[in-house]
């Protein structure tokens, strides 16, 4: 699974990707993680709020930061579709 | 209506919340008379009893404000995006433009550090320079938190001046910048960058997570701003009892013409939250400084901001960045000038 975290660096965006490998590191997700600080690249995903989340290139999340029972699900539900 | 609200966990602590709030708010007085006379059994006629009388009376009734309202802001909020929002001022044009885009930016949810996404998106799928701009003048200067605190120390015809004025000058601002033409401004790579495809699909929010909404934006927004709050009305406590009276009148008072720009140009590099400046505010006015000096100050402080600025140089280049500052700066002095003259 490949996961995205889009941000300026802003500290939303800071913690979203913190959340993120901590959820990913406490569930044995199989994940690469990678943060996005381009601004040209964010935009190719035409999201107009940050922090976002995007997991296999689809934005799941924008504009905010879940909890980590949201981001749970979010990234466990995807283990079971592959 | 669907009655499936009733049952909903969130709605039903909403209920029981709400009437809670009120008698708390309604006895706030009674009780801390109760808590500096009974309890405390504090001299009367101190000075340091009044400065505590108006802390411990203020800063839970501003709490209580911002909570009620925050919660409610949270609700509304949820029924506007950016990409609504983007939509509606698509290849609207002048003045109407202007209007839609600075009530807008009142409601729909923004921080700062999405300003520039913000900007890519809107300037490129065709909202016009001029009415970007309106929007994002009345977003930080509008705020909920602002607008509370206004209408909790001054009462509702301040917040409702601050309101209408901000209003105007986002509006015309915006116009004025757009009848300009200053495109040539934008930074070249802002109208090369291509926006993806937008394959995000609007999310169904039931009725009930828009309350957890509520909730969340009250933890968010009141679990930042109580620090500050509770600073600048220990400061305006202080001052109550400790500054004179007509302290600030030779600086900030009515007959100073020059009071008003220089609190404009002082409040740009300043930056604060409206949670701080409001009660900073307060204390200037008790203590002899104008009404429209004090607002277009406080004015001044929220809506032109030096880090917003550095934030924006990214995609604008000096002059637009020096134009724009420019006409919200005179705007602002403006409607300083008004209110020194209509009070």
């Amino acid at each position: 699974m490949n996961i995205q975290v889009l941000g300026t660096g802003c500290p939303k965006c800071k913690s979203l990707e913190k959340a993120t490998r901590e959820v990913v590191a406490q569930n044995n997700i199989d994940a690469t993680i990678t943060k996005v600080d381009d601004i040209m690249e964010i935009m190719k995903f035409n999201i107009m709020t940050t922090p976002a989340l995007v997991i296999d290139g689809k934005v799941v999340v924008k504009g905010r930061v879940p909890s980590m029972d949201e981001l749970k699900q979010l990234l466990t539900n995807k283990i079971y579709f592959l | 209506m669907n009655f499936q609200i009733f049952k909903s966990r969130n709605f039903q602590t909403a209920l029981i919340l709400l009437p809670v709030w009120y008698i708390i708010y309604i006895n706030l007085q009674p009780l801390t008379d109760w808590f500096i006379d009974s309890l405390l059994g504090m001299d009367k006629g101190a000075h340091f009893t009044a400065a505590l009388r108006f802390f411990i009376f203020e800063f839970p009734k501003v709490i209580l404000l911002l909570v009620l309202i925050i919660f409610f802001v949270g609700i509304l909020r949820s029924y506007f995006t950016a990409e609504r929002t983007r939509k509606a001022l698509e290849g609207k044009k002048t003045f109407t433009g202007n209007i839609m885009a600075s009530l807008l930016g009142i409601v729909t949810p923004f921080c700062s550090c999405s300003a520039i996404p913000l900007f890519l998106g809107f300037v490129e799928s065709g909202v016009p320079l001029g009415v970007t701009f309106s929007f994002l003048i009345a977003a930080p200067m509008i705020n909920e938190v602002a607008v509370i605190l206004l209408y909790g120390m001054f009462g509702w015809k301040v917040a409702a001046i601050y309101i209408g004025t901000g209003l105007s000058i986002a509006i015309i601002a915006g116009w004025i910048i757009g009848k300009l033409k200053l495109e040539k401004w934008v930074e070249e790579w802002v109208y090369a960058t291509k926006l993806g495809e937008s394959d995000c699909e609007e999310e169904k929010i039931t009725f009930s997570q828009r309350i957890t909404m509520g909730y969340d934006a009250v933890k968010e927004i009141v679990g930042k701003v109580w620090i500050y709050v509770a600073i600048g009305i220990a400061v305006g406590a202080g001052a109550h009892g400790y500054v004179p009276q007509e302290f600030m009148a030779s600086l900030m008072g009515k007959s100073a013409w020059y009071s008003v720009p220089l609190s404009v140009l002082i409040g740009i590099p300043l930056y604060s939250n409206a949670a701080g400046i409001v009660p900073i505010v307060s204390v200037l006015i008790e203590k002899g400084a104008s009404l429209g000096t004090a607002l277009a100050f406080m004015m001044s402080v929220i809506a032109l901001s030096l880090p917003e600025m550095i934030i924006l140089r990214k995609v604008l280049k000096m002059p637009l960045i020096l134009t724009f500052v420019g006409i919200v700066g005179g705007g602002i002095m403006l409607v300083g000038f008004l209110f020194n003259w209509i009070f």
